[in-house]
């Protein structure tokens, strides 16, 4: 299937975004969440560097909450790319047992994920984190550059951006301010969809329908995963056709009833759909602007 | 139907025009709003709407917590949506005046502009300012949406004189070395009800044009990147082993199959090519934005920043210019002072050496001007620190852009757009004389250096390097001192001590440090220098090693109760306006060489000096 005119016009921007992070920065990586964004992301790298191989690290931040198909699919698809992987997982919120279960969304996501990443990002002294975000995912993603400064704290200031002109992308640094790159900013779910289809790219099976146990958790279907989440008395997991439309950690994501099992099928039901596709994600209500709150705090 | 090409366009004009709420009109009417975006729109529209019991659909792109707790747009969102006819990326703008960088910045890649107007207000200074902005970055197709018209009862009169006044405003926008906008379309409009966004309304009779969205799918944009020379900007240089080395970046203009020549613009060594590699492998040619990686048939001496272009259709290549400058940072343009300033992949310093006029957006006057401040536009020369490749904005979006980047903040000062080379930077080639500076170094035994004493008014720099200088001339060394206060009786007079006349005084005092040093001299140069910037100039005038920065570290009480000119007494009485350390500040050396502490006896300091210079002077170190 041959790529529409303007995918292949957004391809191509995304491999020199790509080129120009590798060209301009002492220590790139590739922030790498498994996820189907993610996935295009490194298909990318792989066409921007060729025939050379990826010449930066992929970094995966392990919340201990990730689906184990996910695990099995980052261990899988690193091994075939012969990529440089990077694990983190905060060892003080695993010491401390932060769980989304009993602490709640919110400082979970703060401490695995927000803290996680920058502990990362300092412990290999990476000074351009190239991440898989879209505009199109939320309102303060929106707003955001394709080449977006960091402090030394790694926060973000959404009031005073640089400005950014045509592709002449300011990659400037002071002392200890870091980089975050988001080649796929102008990019839609659509788009996604459509280019995994038309390249044939491999993406963790859970966002294809199947059969699987399912809890009904404040309005979401949650896919139990491993017996850490309790069971309320009387409870068992029904079995329904589900899957994801975006991935997280397993207790904070909701899937939908769905019989899309190729990408295809996921473009026809996009095409109707009526909901956005962060619907399904329980971290993005906690409160108003939340978004744009964890990515002050150095979200990705 | 095939599809009509990818469409990138921004909406403008001036705070309250309804820019937002027209975008998020367009999404809701062209069916393109998910249900629990509308959800979470009806909740915010209780919060903070402005819409009373309707749904504020401002709120669907004003994404940032302090732009919906104030009510307006801060920066640009974009938004990407598609019909059945084409895609679209579209850039929502901020109307604020303090926001302009942020609606240059949604102008930069469009092809297209929507001018909001207010009906009821007509044409504002901020529409006059956002149209001559887009007419800047060379926008070719002009929307003006006469909008609010339901609160005139879609008066038709009112209607016909503000499109009236909005052709005029275009045919007016003559930027010298650029085109006016050509295509120019008016649509009456009512972005809160729908009128003429998706749907035709049938309360404007009067009107038989297209609706905007009818427009926006059908306009044709007539860039033909495609039909211009060939150009590349080498972005990355791939080596995957010792038997491929590839030229990797995007074709900025016209196209390229193999065989072809292409030359490096800048040394003109030429090569013809061997493979052209794609997303998809190799491939038989390449045009304006593809991304590929190119392989040349013989070897090429080339590196990122280098552009390649046919040998029979070659860029500019100078190392001075004139061009259009929107300036962009809260610290005006200073003349004189160094940026870094990036071109296609090439990366230097530039600084502008004349501001020609600044230009008033309302009424297209040429104003004299000394300096640039925030959101203004002025049309400049620039000295590049070296010989650049490029193209006329005008003829080639790709290769005649730029940007200029403040040293010490490193935020984005300015967007430039170029409009021609100086005749005087392609005709002038330096000379080079035989006996050179090291041949009179040789016959005057030593290396020249240049001692940089800086420091406050008062701070000790004359006193302490007239005691080197004795010192010096009884070792048998062969000197200079250039003082601040001697250099503005004769070569610096026409200066005063505004930051602008401060740059350029540290400029002159450099360069003849600099001729001092060629002719073997070891330079005493005692200047107040009190700008971090202009101190790295002459540091990077000089060869490496040659500039010795030595910081007279004098508290300001203790100047000030020194003050053997009565200087500070005076300044502190109001006096003296732009004095050092009272009332204009003295950015102190973050790493200077040597650290003198002021309230040591001078001799003491002397000889520190010379202890740190002697190796230096005969070579030792």
């Amino acid at each position: 299937m041959p790529l529409p005119p303007h995918l292949r016009r957004l391809e191509a921007e995304a491999i020199a975004i790509l080129r120009e992070t590798l060209a301009s920065f002492r220590a790139p990586a590739l922030l790498y969440s498994i996820g189907k964004d993610s996935s295009v992301l490194l298909h990318l790298a792989q066409k921007a560097f060729a025939p050379a191989a990826i010449p930066f690290p992929l970094l995966h931040i392990a919340t201990g909450w990730d689906f184990a198909e996910m695990l099995a699919f980052r261990d899988r698809r690193a091994a075939e790319l012969g990529a440089h992987l990077l694990v983190h997982t905060n060892p003080d919120g695993l010491a401390r047992g932060i769980s989304p279960i009993t602490h709640g969304s919110r400082l979970h996501m703060d401490t695995m994920g927000t803290e996680a990443l920058k502990q990362a990002l300092d412990l290999h002294a990476i000074d351009a984190a190239i991440g898989g975000a879209r505009r199109d995912e939320e309102k303060s993603r929106a707003k955001e550059r394709i080449f977006s400064p960091r402090t030394q704290g790694h926060a973000w200031d959404p009031r005073s951006q640089r400005p950014e002109f045509w592709t002449l992308f300011n990659t400037s640094l002071g002392p200890g301010e870091t980089m975050r790159v988001f080649p796929l900013s102008d990019w839609t779910e659509l788009d996604i969809w459509t280019y995994i289809a038309a390249e044939g790219i491999p993406v963790v099976p859970l966002y294809f329908a199947a059969p699987r146990p399912v809890l009904r958790r404040a309005g979401a279907l949650i896919v139990r995963d491993d017996d850490r989440m309790p069971l309320a008395p009387g409870e068992t997991p029904e079995t329904l056709w589900v899957r994801f439309r975006t991935m997280g950690d397993w207790p904070l994501t909701g899937a939908h009833e769905s019989r899309a099992a190729t990408p295809a099928q996921i473009l026809a039901e996009l095409a109707i759909a009526r909901t956005s596709e962060r619907h399904g994600r329980l971290i993005d209500h906690d409160q108003d602007a939340a978004m744009e709150r964890k990515k002050r705090e150095g979200y990705f | 139907m095939p599809q009509k090409p990818l469409l990138r366009l921004l909406t403008c004009g001036a705070v309250d025009d309804g820019k937002s709420t027209l975008i998020g009109r367009l999404l809701h009417d062209a069916g393109l709003i998910a249900e629990d975006t509308l959800a979470t729109l009806a909740g915010d529209s209780r919060r903070h709407g402005t819409t009373g019991a309707d749904v504020d659909l401002a709120l669907l792109t004003d994404g940032l917590e302090a732009e919906r707790q104030q009510g307006i747009t801060i920066d640009v969102a974009w938004r990407y949506f598609a019909t059945p006819a084409r895609h679209f990326i579209l850039a929502d703008c901020p109307g604020h005046p303090q926001h302009t960088r942020n609606m240059a910045t949604g102008a930069a890649r469009a092809d297209l502009a929507i001018l909001l107007v207010d009906a009821r207000a007509g044409l504002l200074p901020q529409t006059y300012r956002h149209a001559a902005i887009c007419a800047l970055f060379g926008i070719r197709h002009l929307v003006v949406g006469i909008n609010k018209l339901d609160l005139l009862d879609f008066d038709q009169a009112v209607f016909e004189r503000i499109a009236a006044e909005a052709r005029a405003m275009a045919a007016a926008l003559a930027i010298p070395h650029l085109a006016a906008i050509p295509h120019l379309v008016v649509i009456p409009l009512s972005a809160r009800h729908g009128d003429n966004v998706a749907h035709p309304s049938a309360r404007i009779p009067w009107y038989a044009g297209p609706t905007l969205l009818h427009h926006l799918e059908t306009i044709t944009i007539d860039e033909t990147a495609t039909e211009k020379p060939f150009r590349f900007p080498i972005q990355w240089v791939n080596r995957r082993d010792e038997t491929f080395r590839g030229l990797a970046g995007t074709v900025a203009s016209g196209r390229i199959a193999l065989g072809d020549p292409v030359t490096v613009a800048t040394s003109g060594a030429t090569a013809p090519l061997a493979r052209i590699l794609g997303p998809g492998g190799d491939q038989p040619e390449a045009q304006d934005g593809d991304a590929v990686t190119l392989v040349v048939a013989a070897p090429l001496d080339c590196a990122r920043g280098d552009l390649l272009a046919p040998p029979t259709a070659r860029p500019n290549v100078a190392d001075q210019f004139a061009a259009h400058l929107l300036w962009t940072d809260d610290a005006p343009l200073l003349p004189g002072r160094q940026y870094r300033m990036r071109l296609g992949t090439t990366w230097t310093t530039a600084s502008v050496t004349t501001i020609k006029h600044r230009l008033d957006p309302q009424t297209q006057a040429h104003e004299a001007a000394t300096t640039l401040s925030a959101n203004e536009i002025g049309l400049c020369t620039l000295a590049a620190a070296t010989p650049l490749a490029f193209d006329a904005y005008a003829t080639n979006r790709a290769t005649g852009a730029f940007i200029l980047v403040n040293r010490d903040t490193n935020r984005t000062a300015a967007a430039g757009m170029i409009a021609h080379p100086l005749r005087r930077a392609t005709n002038i080639h330096p000379e080079a004389y035989p006996v050179d500076k090291q041949a009179r170094g040789v016959a005057l035994r030593q290396r020249p250096l240049v001692l940089w004493f800086t420091g406050l008014s008062a701070s000790g720099k004359t006193t302490v390097a007239k005691l080197v200088e004795q010192h010096l001339y009884h070792a048998g060394c062969h000197t200079f001192a250039l003082d601040g206060d001697n250099l503005r009786h004769g070569l610096n007079r026409d200066l005063g001590f505004t930051p602008r006349d401060r740059v350029e005084n540290i400029r002159r005092a450099g360069e003849v440090a600099k001729l001092m040093v060629e002719a073997g001299l070891i330079v005493l140069a005692s200047f107040i220098s009190p700008y971090r910037a202009e101190r790295r100039l002459v540091r990077e005038m000089l060869a490496p090693g040659e500039f010795v920065e030595i910081f007279m570290d004098t508290p300001l009480d203790l100047c000030a109760a020194r003050d053997p000119k009565g200087l500070y007494a005076r300044a502190r009485r109001g006096e003296i306006p732009n004095f050092t350390g009272i009332n204009s500040p003295y950015e102190p050396p973050e790493s200077p060489d040597l650290t003198l502490d002021g309230q040591s006896p001078p001799e003491t300091l002397a000889r520190q000096v010379l202890a740190h210079i002697l190796p230096r002077i005969t070579g030792e170190a």
